[in-house]
């Protein structure tokens, strides 16, 4: 008897799983770029979260509980791979979560740490970070192999979706190709001689070899260590070396110090740049294409003058 | 030697800023340290560089990194919590330590909360260490004002300060200028201390305070030679520290402090008043 009834509930519960409202995939991004990429291909089929918001560093974030938690519930967690998440390995596991991750890197040809990396105190922090440039976003080509992964790996997950996902993505795309056009356009009307700045934070190296504008940064690609004396001297010795026209503060570094080596060297100071981060929904920066567009324009506008 | 002594400085203004801010602190900071040290108040310097933390954090919150809204904030925060942390110690059965310490741990942590919720991590570590390489004119200008009111201060209330550094209770039997006095101390402590985390931050600004004060104790009885010695190793750690971040690219902050203590290692070896070679190794007896 007792067997049969606890057989008609089991029946029962599965019946009405398909009745309630459809649920939406619960999904995991690192970091707000990463995060706004998920949000275009996902749109209303997902509930996501992004464990470093806007404005955050992610080379230095700390982990909280909740971001665990948050983890462990999720059915996908993307991550932008190549060292960028120091600290997310240990997250999943300390999490527990039998979700799929995808490195949302995977396919990009990615760049090996660039020169000038060698000062021998940014050794030693992250074995990873070391080899590969995280910052692959920074070229919109690289942005689309992002999406594509992306896609992919949704609807692995939700095989229902896939039109909806598919839908989205194309569209996406061909929004960023758009972008794409506009940034080679913009830059091709500033002179070459001066297509060269200086940011606080050297995370344009993909940006650079997709766009042509040369960065030169006063710390390492990591903002994981203080600079020195000695690294702001060589930055301002090559500033006036190779009369660079222009200095960008970082949202996620001492705006003091570029300030300051702006005033040493008689080098414009641009507007803000984002790069690892977005801004929040008020600031400039609120997704990633306005992301890219905002950096374009502070480019032109140091530059063009 | 040009090369590696003075070509840094003539090269560039960071430098020179630098440097010119260090002697700034110098003045200021290194007397006070050695009247906290000679009041036995040298861990009370440490607790109040930690209390500025919550004030110099709000200032940053509301208007970024400003010098006028982090100084504002930062000398507000220490004043409440020297002064609470007075008000504790009268009114309970607590030790003036004791409260103060627990004033600390708090803003400690208020402070580092405070600095997270608008910015990054980065930005906590440049609240907590500084940018000694990134004065500019307001900062420079802030630093030697503080100095300048420092010594005036001390100038004015010079001898009750050392009375109650010598005999407090003689102090108070003969004069009531005790109070007031220590109460213009404590306000050249909070001040020094702002000052310092400009340039050092808020954990290592007590370290070109205490350092060079407690270095100088081992070669000076008299306390105007004291405070003289002071200034001037504080100064020195502060070339020393920049040169060696200048050669070696070592941060800053932490050159100029290790630099600091350097000098202390080497006083506390060597030092004739007090120091272990005395110790170990007698002079020889005047003899008639």
């Amino acid at each position: 008897m007792i067997s049969r009834r606890l057989i008609l509930a089991a029946a029962l519960s599965f019946a009405a799983v398909p009745a309630l409202a459809p649920e939406k995939l619960s999904v995991v991004a690192t970091f707000s770029i990463l995060g706004d990429f998920v949000k275009n291909v996902g749109g209303d089929r997902i509930a996501l979260t992004t464990l470093v918001g806007p404005d955050g560093d992610a080379h230095v974030y700390s982990a909280t509980p909740a971001d665990a938690k948050n983890l462990a519930a999720s059915r996908v967690v993307f991550m932008n791979g190549l060292g960028f998440e120091g600290w997310i390995d240990r997250l999943i596991k300390a999490s527990g979560t039998k979700a799929q991750i995808v490195t949302a890197t995977r396919g990009i040809k990615a760049r090996r740490m660039a020169g000038g990396h060698d000062h021998g105190h940014s050794h030693g922090h992250d074995h990873d970070h070391d080899e590969f440039d995280p910052h692959a976003w920074q070229s919109v080509a690289n942005a689309k192999v992002y999406v594509t992964n992306i896609r992919d790996a949704l609807i692995k997950a939700d095989p229902a979706g896939k039109a909806e996902y598919e839908a989205n993505t194309t569209a996406y795309l061909a929004r960023l190709d758009a972008l794409d056009k506009e940034i080679k356009a913009a830059i091709a009307d500033i002179p070459a001689a001066r297509r060269k700045v200086i940011t606080s934070h050297d995370a344009f190296a993909y940006f650079k070899a997709t766009y042509g504008i040369d960065f030169v940064a006063p710390q390492g690609v990591s903002t994981e260590s203080e600079a020195s004396a000695k690294d702001v001297a060589q930055i301002i010795r090559q500033i006036k070396a190779r009369k660079i026209p222009a200095v960008f503060l970082e949202n996620v570094s001492d705006p003091r110090l570029a300030k300051r080596i702006a005033d040493e060297t008689g080098a414009k100071i641009g507007g803000t740049l984002y790069s690892d981060a977005l801004s929040d929904e008020q600031g400039p920066a609120p997704t990633y294409i306005d992301m890219m567009r905002h950096n374009l324009r502070q480019f032109a506008d140091a530059l063009m003058s | 030697m040009y090369d590696i002594f003075i070509a840094p400085f003539a090269e560039f203004e960071f430098m020179r800023r630098a440097l010119v801010g260090m002697l700034a602190l110098s003045f200021g900071a290194a007397p006070i340290g050695v009247f906290l040290m000679l009041r036995r108040m040298s861990l009370t310097g440490d607790a109040m560089a930690h209390a500025i933390l919550p004030g110099a954090a709000l200032g940053f919150l509301v208007a970024g990194f400003d010098l006028f809204a982090m100084t504002v904030g930062g000398v507000i925060a220490g004043f409440a919590v020297a002064i609470s942390a007075g008000v504790v110690a009268r009114v309970t059965q607590l030790k003036e330590d004791a409260s103060l310490a627990a004033f600390y741990l708090v803003s400690l942590a208020l402070g580092v909360l405070i600095v997270s919720m608008r910015g990054s991590n980065i930005d906590l570590l440049h609240v907590l260490f500084g940018s000694v390489l990134a004065l500019d004119n307001a900062t420079l200008v802030l630093l030697a004002s503080f100095a300048t009111v420092t010594l005036l201060v001390l100038a004015l209330t010079w001898r009750p300060l050392v009375l109650e550094c010598v005999d407090p209770g003689f102090l108070r039997s003969v004069s009531k200028t005790g109070g007031p006095a220590h109460i213009a101390f404590l306000a050249l402590v909070v001040l020094n201390l702002v000052g310092g985390f400009h340039a050092l931050g808020t954990l290592l600004a007590v370290g070109i305070m205490m350092l060079p004060a407690i270095a100088a104790r081992f070669w000076a009885t008299d306390l105007t030679r004291m405070i003289v010695l002071s200034v001037l190793f504080a100064f020195v750690s502060g070339y020393a520290g920049l040169l060696v971040s200048y050669h070696l690219a070592a941060p800053s902050g932490p050159a100029i402090i290790l630099a600091a203590g350097s000098i202390y290692g080497v006083s506390l070896a060597f030092g004739h008043v007090g120091g272990l070679r005395r110790r170990f190794v007698p002079g020889r007896h005047l003899e008639a």
